[in-house]
Order: C-alpha cells, then sequence, then structure tokens
C-alpha cells in the first residue's frame, strides 16, 4: 500500500477515486465534456434555452431509466418496459379521447381520473404477469419479458391498427409540456420520484432484499427471505414507473402510438450501467443514474447544438459506456500491479 | 439379429427424444401444420413452401450463428448492425469495382468478422457482460454506419445480383416456376455449417464447454479469448452472408430496415431450446423455432387473422412456450431431488 502511494501518488488516488463508485468518475468525465462543449460552443451550452430543452427531453429516458433500474438490481431485466408504457399509454388516451369530450365539469377531470386508474390497472397487469413468470415459474427474465415485450406491443398494434391517437384535455398535456416557476413539470416528476425510490432502495427492507437477491438469489432464499415476492415486487414497481413515463411521453407528444420511443429500450440499460448498476445485479445507487444521465443529455444536447446527426449521438453513447468500463479495467489493473 | 441390435440401441435414443424439448416443439409444429391443412387450402403447398423458406431465410441464418454464442455462454444482439454495415460495405465497393458473387461474399463475410471481432476483444477483455457489449456496439456500429452513409439507399444494383440464382428450375403443373433460389440455398448451407461446427469439431465442443461452466474451461486450458473470437466472428461471418441474402430478396440496401430485428431472432433461438446461461442448444430445435414462429405467421395469415395482430400471437406463443418450458424443468428437477 505504501510502495503505491510512494510511486505514484496521482495514479493511485485516481483509481481510488474512480473505485468509489460511479459518481465520482462520472463527474470527472462529465467535466471533462461540459468543458470541451464550453470552448466548442461558449454560452450556447449553457443559456435557459439550453438547459430547459435538456430538463424537457431527460425526464422520459430517466423514468424508463428507473424501471429498468430496478429489475437490474435484482438480477434480472426488463425489456417490455417500453411496451409497457405504450400500452398504458393508449389505454389512457383512449378513455381520454372517447370518454372525456362529452362529460362536462366534474365529471370531466372523474374521466381524466379513471384514465389514470386505467393506465395504472394495465401496468399492474404486465407486471403481476412479469413476476409471476419469473419468480414463480423460473423463467429467465430476458425470456419473459421478451415474450410480454412483444404481447403488450402486439395488443397495442391490434387494438390501434399502428395508427396514433391524440388530442388530450389541458391538464395532461401541463404533465408534459407546462412549467413551474420555470422547471419543467416532467423533470419535477422524475425528481419527485428518484427521492422516494431512492428511500425505497437503500432504506426500507424491501430494498434490501432487493440488492441481496441481486448479489445471490440463493443465499437470501437460505436466509429465509420470501424471494419470490420480492421479485413479483419487483417487476410490478417496474411495470408502475413505466406507467409514469408513459404518462410523461404522451403529454410530451399529446399522442399515443404502438411504436413510441422504441429506441429507447437498449439505452435505458446503458444508462444504467454507466450509472454504476452492475448487469449482474446486487450493485448501483439512483444517484449514479442521475449522474449518468445527466452526462447522456449533455452529449446530446451539445451534438444537437453543433449539428451533429443525432446517430452519431447514439454511437457515442455507445462509445463512451465501452471508454468508462475500459478506463476502470485500465486503472483496477494499474492499481493491482503497483500494490 | 443385427435388426434387433440396432433396434435395441435405436430405443434409448427415440426415448431420450421423447423427453427432450425438440420432440415438443415438432409435435405443436405438427400439429399447427396439420390444422392450417386442414383449415386452408393455400398452406400445404409447394408454392407456399418455397415463399415461407424464402421470407424467413435471412431469420434462419442469422438464427445459426446466434445459437453458437448463445451456447458459448454469451449473448450478441449488434448482429443486425453488423448486417447493415456488412451489407452496405459489401455493396458499395462491389458496385464501385464491378466485383462479382464471391468477392461481394467474401467483403460482406470479412466487414461481418471484423464486427464480431472487436465484439469479442470488448466482451473478454472488459469482463463485462456480453449483452451490455452488445448493446453498446449496436448503437456505435449503427450510429457511424447512419452517419457516414446518410442513411441512403442503394438501389442501382448490378443486373446479376438482382437477378440472384435459380437452380434446377422447373415448373408445375399449372405452369409455375420454382427454383432453388439464393435465400434457400444459404439457409441449408448456414444450418450444415453450424451443425458441422457444433457437432463435428473439436472446437465445437470446447463450445459446449465453455458455455456449460468457463471457469472449468478455462482451467483445463482452454483459450477463452480465442474462443469468444471465434464465435463472435462467425456469428459477424454469418450476418454478413445473411445481409447479403436479405439485399438480394429485397433488391436493395436500405441501412436503417434490419436494425430492430435482432430479437426476434433471439426469440426464435431460444423457442427452440437453447439456454441463455450457456451450454445447451441444438441446431435441430433452433431451426424448429424459425420454423414455429414463421408457420405461426404465415397460419394467421392464410387463416385471415389481420396481420395487425401477428406481434401478438408471437408473444403469446414465446411466453408460454418458456413457461411450459421452465415449469417442466422445474418438476423434473423436484423429482430427481426426491429420488
Amino acid at each position: 500500500m505504501s510502495t503505491a502511494t510512494r510511486a505514484s501518488p496521482a495514479a493511485f488516488l485516481l483509481s481510488r477515486f474512480v473505485r468509489g463508485g460511479a459518481v465520482p468518475m462520472l463527474s470527472l468525465v462529465l467535466l471533462a465534456l461540459v468543458a470541451i462543449f464550453w470552448l466548442l460552443l461558449g454560452e450556447r451550452i449553457f443559456g435557459v434555452g439550453a438547459l430547459q430543452s435538456m430538463a424537457f427531453q431527460l425526464p422520459e429516458l430517466g423514468i424508463l431509466s428507473l424501471a429498468m433500474m430496478v429489475t437490474l438490481l435484482s438480477g434480472g431485466l426488463n425489456l417490455s418496459i417500453i411496451a409497457t408504457a405504450n400500452l398504458c399509454a393508449l389505454t389512457m388516451a383512449w378513455v381520454l379521447t372517447t370518454q372525456v369530450p362529452g362529460a362536462h365539469g366534474f365529471m370531466s377531470g372523474g374521466w381524466q381520473v379513471i384514465a389514470l386508474l386505467a393506465g395504472v390497472a394495465v401496468a399492474a397487469v404486465i407486471g403481476l404477469i412479469n413476476g409471476f413468470v419469473i419468480a414463480y415459474l423460473g423463467v429467465s427474465p430476458i425470456l419473459a419479458t421478451l415474450g410480454t415485450m412483444t404481447m403488450c406491443k402486439g395488443l397495442s398494434i391490434g387494438m390501434t391498427r399502428g395508427n396514433v391517437i391524440s388530442g388530450f384535455p389541458e391538464p395532461i398535456v401541463f404533465l408534459g409540456n407546462g412549467t413551474l416557476a420555470g422547471v419543467p413539470v416532467a423533470l419535477l416528476i422524475f425528481l419527485a420520484l428518484c427521492v422516494p425510490m431512492t428511500v425505497l432502495l437503500n432504506k426500507s427492507p424491501f430494498g434490501h432484499k432487493v440488492y441481496m437477491i441481486g448479489s445471490s438469489e440463493k443465499a437470501t432464499r437460505y436466509s429465509g427471505v420470501d424471494t419470490k415476492r420480492v421479485l413479483l415486487g419487483v417487476y410490478v414497481l417496474s411495470s408502475l414507473l413505466a406507467f409514469v413515463a408513459a404518462l410523461v411521453m404522451m403529454a410530451r407528444f399529446n399522442s399515443a402510438n404502438a411504436a413510441y420511443g422504441e429506441s429507447y429500450l437498449l439505452v435505458t440499460i446503458l444508462a444504467a450501467v454507466l450509472g454504476g448498476v452492475d448487469p449482474f445485479g446486487g450493485f448501483g445507487k439512483v444517484g449514479g443514474l442521475i449522474m449518468a444521465l445527466i452526462l447522456l443529455q449533455v452529449i446530446s444536447s451539445a451534438f444537437n447544438l453543433l449539428d451533429f446527426s443525432p446517430f452519431l449521438t447514439l454511437a457515442i453513447w455507445g462509445a463512451l459506456i465501452i471508454a468508462v468500463t475500459a478506463l476502470g479495467v485500465v486503472l483496477e489493473n494499474f492499481g493491482a500491479t503497483r500494490r | 439379429m443385427s435388426l434387433a441390435t440396432s433396434r435395441s440401441a435405436f430405443a434409448p435414443a427415440l426415448l431420450r427424444f421423447r423427453r427432450s424439448h425438440e420432440f415438443w416443439l415438432l409435435a405443436v409444429i405438427l400439429v399447427l401444420s396439420l390444422a392450417l391443412s386442414l383449415a386452408t387450402d393455400s398452406f400445404l403447398t409447394l408454392q407456399n413452401l418455397f415463399d415461407l423458406l424464402t421470407s424467413n431465410a435471412f431469420v434462419g441464418i442469422l438464427a445459426s450463428g446466434l445459437l453458437v454464442v448463445l451456447i458459448a455462454g454469451g449473448i450478441d444482439i449488434s448482429f443486425t448492425a453488423t448486417a447493415s454495415v456488412a451489407q452496405y460495405v459489401a455493396l458499395t465497393i462491389g458496385i464501385r469495382y464491378g466485383l462479382g458473387w464471391f468477392a461481394l461474399f467474401a467483403l460482406a463475410g470479412a466487414a461481418g468478422v471484423l464486427c464480431g471481432l472487436i465484439n469479442a476483444i470488448f466482451i473478454t477483455k472488459l469482463r463485462i457482460s456480453s449483452i451490455i457489449v452488445s448493446i453498446a456496439t449496436l448503437n456505435i456500429f449503427y450510429g457511424l454506419l447512419i452517419v457516414v452513409t446518410g442513411g441512403k439507399y442503394i438501389t442501382s444494383l448490378p443486373k446479376f445480383f438482382r437477378d440472384g440464382i435459380s437452380w434446377f428450375e422447373h415448373d408445375d403443373a399449372s405452369g409455375v416456376p420454382y427454383a432453388l433460389n439464393l435465400q434457400i440455398l444459404v439457409l441449408v448451407l448456414a444450418f450444415v455449417a453450424a451443425w458441422l461446427l457444433l457437432n463435428r469439431t473439436n472446437v465445437g465442443r470446447q463450445i459446449y464447454a465453455m458455455g456449460g461452466n468457463k471457469d472449468a474451461a478455462q482451467r483445463l486450458g482452454f483459450h477463452v479469448l480465442r474462443l469468444n473470437i471465434l464465435v463472435y466472428g462467425y456469428l459477424g461471418f454469418v450476418a454478413g452472408i445473411a445481409s447479403l441474402v436479405q439485399a438480394q430478396l429485397a433488391q436493395s440496401v436500405t441501412p436503417t430496415v434490419l436494425v430492430g430485428k435482432e430479437l426476434d431472432v433471439l426469440a426464435a433461438v431460444v423457442l427452440g431450446g437453447a439456454s441463455l446461461t450457456g451450454g445447451v442448444g441444438t441446431v435441430f430445435g433452433a431451426i424448429l423455432g424459425v420454423a414455429l414462429l414463421a408457420i405461426l405467421q404465415n397460419g394467421l395469415v392464410l387463416v385471415g387473422v389481420s396481420s395487425y395482430w401477428n406481434q401478438w400471437f408471437v408473444g403469446l406463443t414465446i411466453l408460454c412456450a418458456v413457461s411450459i418450458t421452465a415449469w417442466s424443468d422445474r418438476r423434473r428437477r423436484a423429482a430427481k431431488a426426491i429420488n
């Protein structure tokens, strides 16, 4: 240990700092990127307009990433989040467009509440199916959610014949496009989700069990935890988060469709893993995820301002996760040989 | 005498087959086919069989490659991006220099192997899960391809390529011509190659061993990096070949059309009994998996179900199949534990 500090204190400190978790590592990367973009773009990147557009775009991916993250922590995966969100959105959109226009005054508000409840119900059912098949039948999460993903998307396409349902009442649209004191409501919803999610995952018995299952399901089961029930809870929770994403997404576009946001699916996994979530389960914090999301959003917004293709953003996002992991491995090797 | 011995040797194999995943899959396919032949006149025709094989060749060829990766204990979903890259590279160069069949396939295969190599090196050296690496490389390959090409189509393909091949051409009673086309030829070759690789080579046994238990394989002296290069390179090669087959069928190159199909191929392979944890899976199973999904979708169209409902039935089939498999595995394991 002491030889390491003598040999190269800077590298040693750096490797310790990086191994401290995702947040310090990502802060470093973010700082470097901000510096580069500052040089390239000057004031524009942190103007009010740019910041606000970032704040409008981040919540959708953010909420979906939370939905993915809970299942990753338990050692699973949920490929059906986008399909769930779209099916929820279409259900709500159907209630909103068929019932609300005819209703007046109090009933108009009533139908909007009913629409939300219908969305929650759909999400809960999908979550229960996923959880049951994975926890009680023992199907691997990728396969089970691949099945429900295809089923949900199929149901959405079948019911709507691929069409868009659009035109929602004012209060719903406000959730996606409104601002409170200059802050987008969608961002407030996302932040309002992050706080209880942090508490639930890191301070509650349920959260501890989720992390334990992610580390070793067998050991957790033998220590007397009803792992099946916890896993069921994980997939229901993931589905309910997808419902919130559905709400924000349909409100922002003022429409719903079977195929919205499909390109987000794999990106949510990238965001979570970039944020320090172990894809094998058991490790990861909401804070790291938020850092990763900010990083991805800054890159995407800066590239947009630089007039780069959005596909280049996609490529850079992919390269970023490999670069960050590679950096971790290199520094770890460096630390190991020094010791 | 000889008949008796051959029968006694045959019986246990038959018994084993009856308990296997493939047997049940085959039974389902036969029942489905029988029902479709009775319900419609058009299902059991040579024409429909040719159409089925031709239109599912792309998925089938990819399935033969993905199977090898799954058996090796990995997963790769970047192969659709690999295919898009290979297609574009091969036909762009091919058109410019007026290349023939062999050179085109060599170029596409080489581009595919290169992409697979990148996957293999990242997966082995960075020690992160193959699904994360391949999600990242999917975005990198695809993003860069669209940036470089601007998403432009190639429609002016060389004449020999547009014509394809038609061997053993013959007309049926009503004068409809049939021929062995490029799609069917490559589809058959792909499955034969995968079967030979997995069952008739030393390296094939090593692939099964590595998928079954990577640590044990490593301690036995198997070179994990070399094996990973082989399996991911093989899938890349197969993806390159498949991309040309698809381009020939579509009569054009569209860089955006292939990405998004990766989960369909995965679904077909796992329906065929390949396990996501590695070490398990057969070529025959993969063929049946592809066939089941193909016949199901074909049958729905013939019976007159709107194609908008295709995905719903596919999803339902996947979910039921993986649930039943997991449930029966669980029961068998429980029975073994009691004995």
